[in-house]
């Protein structure tokens, strides 16, 4: 018999007043494995996460933890260490005490307690700073201690509620590998919830993208980003062109302006019907890779945004006067391609990279 | 279309939650809350509704609907002190507002010397009872005052007069604070965008700085109507034949036994002070937008002739008040004012009172006040800000309403309530304890909305972290809440131990043989002509206030100074709401 998943969620609904947060949302978190719940604000993921914390109460539907139903239980019956996005350290107590907060009233003995204390903020490089206090760190180390303190008790879950978004970029990314490094030592089964795209895509085992409540996709971060199942998800995930379009009578193939193009194999609408088709920046192939080749067109370069290690262009298709498409040329290959302001260039959009999404979602 | 949609997606979902089962912590919280509740409607709300059901009887107990109101209004006797009331608070509340405006001006917006000095010397009154400043003005300009005498001029200071200008300096230090913290709280951005768009000094002062300080005077302006209003003291002690709603009140009930019409009187002067109070918290709440955090405080800038014109302003103001605490000294230590000024200690005595059984027994009660009444506050607004239950509004309202519960019609309520013979609340009658519980619900709502401000400047999570780690709420209550909101609570029993000290209105009809309290001997003493000795305790009263308020001020350097490693700005703050607000009594 397989093992039941760490956590399940099964049909959870909730409502604030006449306002619907969650609409029917069901997933599974299997052991050891870290989770994020993806979407912009207002979609319903702090609120799915308080729900398994138990800090809300759903109005339908149950929280299982290992099998086992917790949906009555209070939040202090159900095992889990939580980070929110304040991290809530307490401001009165040093950093060993905050650690220790949850031990001392476990009837662990004093000398446990220290040795605890010790090792959960050598995991999270802290040991030095043992006697501050929270106001005395920096944000990044708050977030660790917040961390450490949540993970004290070794509970079997752990939650994150936005916990990088107080940080600054550079401290952010670092956190970033530290959290999901740590993570995979302690093989905790972990949920977090993101806003920050990058973030899920970087830590995520696998992501859960949320929209209005309901739950838009569930994969691996290469499925999510390489197969966004809406337009909302592609919209979210990474950067991602679009170019309105419409079906033609040939199956397989879309008009766009003047040009027709062959998507990514799938079902056929009928024809007229208004679409979109979407191809990230860096699947648009220029140069020598686009001397010829199936749906190639000739574009005008009408922007060039200079962007480190390389050149975001903005290309206006024939009988455009804006850019639709955007691509993103590496700076050495800039000259190579010979493109400049005004400049025309000719590209090709393979057929596996045009994803085709009907305009409804 | 998508409305509609919401709507049906909303109906889709059931009303209720799932319920958590209920274990021995949320049984706990149920059961604290309940307490609170029960608490608040013995002390607050069933009184309240036994004065209103007195006033609807007669006498003997039979219903007579509004017939009270209808002879109150009718005998010019009585319906007079509405007028009277009325006219003495309006006058002194334009009065007191005007001098402190000007006061709090020198002080916040000039770099002029002394302002440390004059900020103690105009806070003296907060020690004292209002009837000291009373007795102290008989002194002056009575019949035998120092001035009469000396200049043969009476000004007739028995009546309005007096009363309003015992008002004036007993209402001083409460619009002061106020329009300081206005003062404070404002943009120094704003001017110099005046300055460089060329704005005169009047356009300035039209345009920036009486907007900017709008709210604070209509404060300022409600707080010291309601406690002129509401105040008992000055005008028992110099009002002579004036007679003002709270000596009305008194006169029925204590002279004419005329309990049915006390309670009317009583729930007239609800009114104004309920009306006072709704429009004050409706203008409180408009003002918090007011300065945003990015504001810059304002310099004070040069300007010599200002300066000086404005110390002399305020060194009148403050010698007139050091001269009234002076003048209560001096009575109170020489042989007999103003003809045999030899120094004695004989009014120290209290022979009449009992010794000093009275003052040790204000400072039990207030102790016992200022302890009870922090932890009833403080953990009340704990329930109502943490649990946002259903019982949270009610709650709320419940203890927002005392603020405007004249300390008069509390007593009298209290007698309706307790001196009830067969009544199990009849126990209390009598004892030290009900003089407690009128003290601290009497002052119950500052310290219950100081409580709450500093309870929402905290994370809210904490309990959940507690949770999360399977620590109950109340050990999370007392490791953390607590420790963190140590200055505010300081600051809490430092307010009710000062205002029980100083309150004669909620338990002058309360103290019974043996629970005799220091501002009711007062008044007793000087009812009796002894006012020397009245002088005295009134000395002692100012003593032991200010003894209080120096151990608060070292306990609060104490508490900063420990918890200064992980604060730098929540003690500041609390004493500016606990100032703000401090006032509405």
């Amino acid at each position: 018999m397989p093992r039941p998943p760490a956590v399940e969620l099964d049909g959870i609904a909730k409502k604030f007043g006449e306002v619907v947060a969650l609409k029917s949302v069901s997933l599974g978190v299997g052991e050891g494995e870290f989770v994020c719940f993806l979407g912009p604000s207002g979609c319903g993921k702090t609120t799915l996460l308080r729900v398994i914390a138990g800090l809300e109460r759903q109005n339908a539907g149950a929280v299982r933890m290992a099998g086992r139903d917790v949906s009555r239980l209070t939040p202090s019956e159900r095992n889990y260490g939580i980070v929110f996005q304040s991290y809530a350290l307490f401001p009165n107590l040093t950093v060993a005490r905050n650690v220790a907060y949850g031990l001392e009233t476990r009837r662990v003995p004093r000398a446990e307690i220290e040795r605890r204390v010790d090792e959960l903020l050598d995991l999270v490089h802290l040991r030095a700073h043992k006697e501050r206090y929270p106001a005395q760190l920096s944000g990044g180390e708050q977030q660790r201690v917040a961390l450490a303190r949540a993970l004290a008790p070794s509970p079997s879950l752990l939650l994150l509620d936005e916990p990088l978004s107080a940080l600054d970029a550079r401290v952010r990314q670092a956190l970033r590998v530290e959290i999901k490094a740590l993570q995979r030592r302690l093989g905790i089964t972990t949920v977090m919830v993101t806003h920050d795209q990058e973030e899920a895509l970087t830590m995520a085992d696998r992501i859960v993208v949320m929209n209005h409540g309901v739950v838009e996709q569930i994969g691996s971060p290469f499925e999510i980003y390489t197969e966004p199942s809406s337009l909302f998800v592609a919209r979210f995930v990474g950067h991602m062109n679009f170019i309105p379009a419409t079906a033609c009578e040939r199956p397989g193939w879309v008009r766009v302006g003047s040009v027709e193009l062959r998507h990514r194999p799938g079902p056929t609408p009928p024809a007229g019907t208004r679409l979109t088709l979407a191809i990230r920046p860096e699947e648009i192939l220029i140069g020598l890779a686009a001397r010829d080749g199936e749906n190639r067109i000739v574009t005008r370069v009408c922007a060039m945004q200079f962007l480190g290690a390389f050149t975001r262009l903005g290309l206006a298709l024939p009988g455009d006067t804006g850019p639709t498409l955007e691509c993103d040329v590496a700076v050495n290959a800039l000259a190579e391609v010979g493109a400049r302001e005004g400049a025309e260039l000719a590209l090709v959009l393979k057929p596996q990279a045009l994803r085709l999404f009907s305009d409804g979602g | 279309m998508a409305v509609l949609r919401a709507d049906r997606e909303a109906a889709a979902i059931p009303e209720g939650v799932v319920r958590h089962r209920l274990d021995g912590e949320t049984a706990l919280r149920y059961l604290l809350t309940g307490l609170f509740g029960l608490f608040l409607y013995l002390f607050v709300l069933y009184p309240m509704a036994k004065v209103l059901w007195r006033s609807l009887l007669d006498n003997d107990g039979a219903f007579v609907g509004l017939a009270n109101y209808a002879r109150y209004f009718s005998t010019p006797a009585i319906a007079a002190s509405v007028t009277n009331s009325l006219y003495v608070s309006v006058v002194a509340m334009v009065v007191t507002v005007c001098l402190a405006y000007v006061y709090a001006y020198a002080l916040t917006r000039t770099p002029m010397p002394g302002r440390g000095v004059f900020r103690v010397v105009a806070m003296l009154p907060i020690f004292a009872p209002s009837l000291v400043q009373g007795i102290a003005f008989v002194y002056i300009f009575g019949n035998n005052g120092i001035w009469t005498r000396l200049t043969d001029i009476n000004i007739g200071v028995y009546g309005a007069k007096g009363i309003i200008m015992a008002e004036v300096f007993y209402c001083f230090p409460h619009a002061m604070l106020i329009l300081i913290a206005a003062l404070t709280a404002t943009d120094a951005r704003l001017y110099d965008a005046a300055a460089a768009l060329g704005a005169s000094r009047l356009k300035t002062f039209a345009t920036v700085t009486l907007p900017g300080v709008k709210y604070g005077l209509m404060s300022a302006c409600f707080v010291v109507f309601t406690l002129v209003i509401t105040d008992f003291g000055a005008p028992k002690v110099i009002g002579g034949k004036f007679s003002v709603m709270a000596t009305e009140i008194y006169n029925q009930v204590v002279g004419q036994q005329n309990f049915t019409m006390g309670a009317t009187v009583s729930v007239v002067l609800l009114v104004p002070a309920l009306v006072a109070f709704v429009v004050d918290r409706l203008i409180q709440r408009r003002q918090y937008a007011l300065v945003s955090s990015s504001a810059k405080p304002l310099e004070p800038r040069k300007n010599p002739l200002a300066e000086w014109s404005l110390f002399a302003y305020c060194f009148l103001i403050a010698a007139s008040i050091a001269a009234i605490y002076l003048v209560i000294l001096v009575v109170s230590l020489v042989e007999r004012w103003p003809y045999r000024l030899s120094l004695t200690l004989k009014h120290y005595a209290f022979d009449t009172v009992g010794g000093y059984s009275p003052l040790l027994n204000s400072v039990y009660v207030s102790a016992l006040t200022a302890v009870v009444g922090t932890a009833i506050a403080f953990i009340g607004a704990y329930l109502v800000e943490k649990w946002r239950t259903r019982a949270g509004a009610p709650l709320y309202a419940l203890s927002l309403l005392p603020v405007s519960i004249p300390g008069m019609v509390l007593g009298l309520a209290y007698i309706f309530t307790f001196n009830v013979s067969g009544s199990i609340l009849n126990r209390l009658y009598g004892t030290l304890a009900i003089l407690v519980i009128s003290n601290l619900i009497h002052y119950f709502t500052v310290p219950f909305l100081t409580a709450t401000t500093s309870l929402k400047q905290m994370d809210a999570e904490f309990e959940n972290v507690g949770a999360s780690m399977g620590v109950p709420f109340y050990k999370t209550f007392w490791r953390v809440t607590v420790p963190i909101a140590l200055p505010s609570i300081i600051a809490i029993s430092m307010y009710l131990f000062l205002n029980a000290m100083v309150t004669l209105s909620a338990v002058v009809f309360l103290v019974a043989p043996g629970t005799e309290l220091a501002a009711v001997a007062v008044l007793l003493m000087d009812d009796a002509g002894d006012t020397a000795q009245a002088a005295a305790m009134s000395v002692l009263i100012i003593a032991v206030g200010l003894m209080v308020r120096f151990v608060y001020w070292g306990l609060m350097r104490g508490v900063t100074r420990r918890t200064q490693a992980w604060t730098a700005t929540a003690v500041a703050a609390d004493q500016v709401t606990m100032m703000g607000t401090g006032s509405l009594k």
